[in-house]
């Protein structure tokens, strides 16, 4: 049996509060920029050495933006100046809701990727994974309030993430317009309702049956929740596909990827893995978890490095079509990150793949706890990189930066999220000590 | 020729069989050779055969294909016969390398997987019209044949093999070595 020390209890606490102050901070200098402040910051950057470069980049990045305000601004050149130091800080005012809604759908992503982890698990009888049931039951935990508060973010801050929220953009987009039976806000409502009360039901009875197994003679709760286990798979396959285009995909409302639902699903699924293989390995170093052997890590960590490779698959496939195809609507996407991104876009790819592709490879050294620490931790950074570039393009364009908002935000949901799994972790023993294949799950070696 | 006599033991099962490795090497005999119909999980490690450096060649195979693959690429679609690629007339190697990608890939596992395989032959000393080396031909169908080595202490060997739980032994003369 875990329990919630203090020490842990106090730091994710202090990264909670610390993480509002900051995002409020960030939130409030944001939100006090005026047009004559973004005016200034673009007269005082013209004024330095690569003041031209500015101006042919904004320029482009007006045509890629495609909202009504953007397109006028093509044909009307006197007002360009005014109209640019506009959408300059709206960029800068949507900053501080992106830089808390990437946040949250990171948190969230990691509970949902380890929830559909655990279902795998379920689902095929799995003879190897049962003594780390109850971590994954902690870490999905999180999965409800994280996923209400990513869609209390969305609705809170409405067009300042997804621009189809809002009525007059869409009256003047006929693409837009053309998706609202589908991207409009009670739809998105009902839909998020259905997602995430599906994945809490499924949350909420498999660990009731996996708590219920414990105490029962019988096996009847392993086989209610093997039955469930299956048909929430089929159920998640969907809405996790649905749920990556309404809250990830629809920000770039013109753009849209038929693998965006895998692409997404790769990236929470290593996010989620990688997190069970952290907080194994904090609890064993604690003493708690003797019955995990150093082959339960070396599982993990081949299915860190095995979807790591994966994610790169779906982000390479996803890119090499629109690059070769290179049809003007699809290629904006990865122009705008080409463009402005270059650093955390490229840097994800060597965070993602080429880092625990080259450390993980190794099988000794998947058995090693502070080696997969490592690798977990760059993946982990890599993977938030990943939803910040799925997001911000669309939201703040060229003036992003890893700053004050991005990192507060981090630390906010980074604690709340500390704070939940671990208080579930210390509500159940540790150990599914009547699961059907406890047994073999122990002994397990490679 | 000097020889020595080679005890020989079959089981028909390959949880008796690694039970029965295990004790053998616990009594300090030496294993010459295990023949079995199948890769026995874990066999290697309860043998106490030196961990297989076959991976690394693996790698190695891998980033031999990868540089074929560019190399190849390279040469096919820009030096000798330069291609406009998805309307982007660059020929340059790196600007259309998403284009090259799926190829490196290919060719990367497609060299570390038959290198592998055929390293992996030739190091087991298999190679077409050689003789088989498995004494008894039940090795290749549902039976597995432990060969212990003895010192003058036949007796004691087929004791303790047969307690193991041997179905058949058999002792051979075979070359000293």
């Amino acid at each position: 049996m875990y329990t919630f020390s203090n020490r842990l209890k106090i730091f994710s606490i202090v990264l909670i509060v610390l993480g509002a102050i900051g995002w409020f901070t960030g939130y409030n200098s944001a939100h006090h920029t005026t047009i004559e402040d973004v005016k200034e910051m673009i007269a005082a950057e013209a004024a330095s050495h690569h003041g031209g470069d500015h101006d042919t980049a904004s320029a482009e990045s007006h045509s890629e933006e495609n909202t009504p305000a953007a397109n006028e601004s093509q044909g009307e050149e006197a007002h360009s100046d005014d109209e640019h130091a506009e959408h300059i800080m709206h960029q800068i005012h949507n900053r501080p809701y992106a830089a808390l809604y990437v946040a949250a759908f990171f948190f969230m992503m990691i509970a949902l990727g380890t929830l559909a982890f655990y279902a795998v698990q379920h689902a095929s009888q799995a003879g190897w994974s049962p003594v780390l049931f109850r971590v994954m039951e902690g870490i999905t935990y999180y999965l409800l309030p994280g996923a209400i508060i990513v869609v209390a973010i969305a609705l809170w801050a409405g067009d300042h993430l997804f621009i189809w929220m809002n009525p007059e953009v869409v009256a003047e987009d006929k693409l837009i317009n053309a998706k609202s039976g589908f991207l409009n806000k009670t739809g998105f409502m009902i839909r998020a309702v259905v997602f995430i009360g599906g994945w809490s039901l499924y949350r909420y009875f498999s660990r009731k049956f996996s708590l219920a197994q414990d105490a029962a003679d019988h096996n009847k709760n392993f086989k209610k929740n093997f039955r469930i286990s299956a048909a929430f798979l089929v159920f998640y396959l969907i809405t996790e596909s649905m749920m990556s285009w309404d809250w990830v995909m629809s920000v770039d409302p013109h753009w849209f990827s038929t693998l965006f639902g895998w692409y997404v699903f790769a990236s929470m699924f290593v996010s989620g893995i990688t997190v069970i293989a952290l907080i194994t390995i904090y609890l064993k170093s604690k003493g708690l978890l003797d019955f995990v052997n150093d082959s339960h890590l070396h599982d993990l960590a081949k299915f860190m490095f095995g979807i790591s490779i994966f994610w790169t698959y779906l982000w390479f496939s996803q890119f090499m079509l629109i690059w070769y195809a290179n049809i003007p609507e699809e290629v904006v996407y990865f122009t705008a990150r080409f463009e402005h991104y270059k650093l955390p876009f490229f840097g994800m790819v060597v965070m993602n793949f080429v880092f625990p592709f080259l450390v993980l490879m190794n099988s000794d050294y998947k058995r090693i706890p502070w080696f997969v620490v490592m690798a977990g931790i760059v993946i982990l950074i890599g993977h938030y990189v990943d939803v910040f570039n799925m997001i911000m393009p669309a939201t703040v364009g060229e003036s992003w930066f890893i700053g004050l908002p991005e990192i507060s935000a981090v630390m906010l949901f980074g604690g709340l999220f500390l704070l939940l799994v671990f208080y579930s972790l210390s509500k159940a023993p540790l150990k599914a000590k009547r699961n059907p294949f406890i047994k073999e799950s122990e002994l397990f070696h490679y | 020729m000097e020889t020595v006599k080679v005890v020989q033991a079959v089981y028909n099962d390959d949880d008796i069989l690694m039970s029965a490795v295990k004790k053998v090497r616990e009594k300090r005999h030496h294993i010459e050779e295990v023949y079995t119909p199948f890769p026995v999980h874990g066999l290697d490690k309860a043998m106490g055969l030196a961990p297989t450096r076959i991976a690394i060649t693996s790698f190695m195979y891998g980033c031999l294909g990868l540089a074929v693959a560019i190399l190849m690429m390279n040469y096919i679609m820009i030096d000798d016969w330069p291609q406009d690629i998805g309307g982007k007339p660059s020929f340059s190697y790196f600007e259309n390398m998403p284009a090259f990608v799926p190829i490196m890939f290919e060719l990367t596992v497609f060299m570390a997987a038959h290198l592998m395989v055929i390293t992996f032959y030739l190091r087991s000393k298999m190679w077409p019209f050689k003789k088989a080396e498995n004494p008894d031909p039940r090795t290749t169908d549902d039976h597995f044949l432990m060969e212990v080595a003895t010192h003058g202490n036949v007796s004691e060997v087929e004791g303790l093999l047969v307690e193991t739980g041997a179905i058949e032994i058999k002792i051979v003369e075979k070359e000293a070595h």
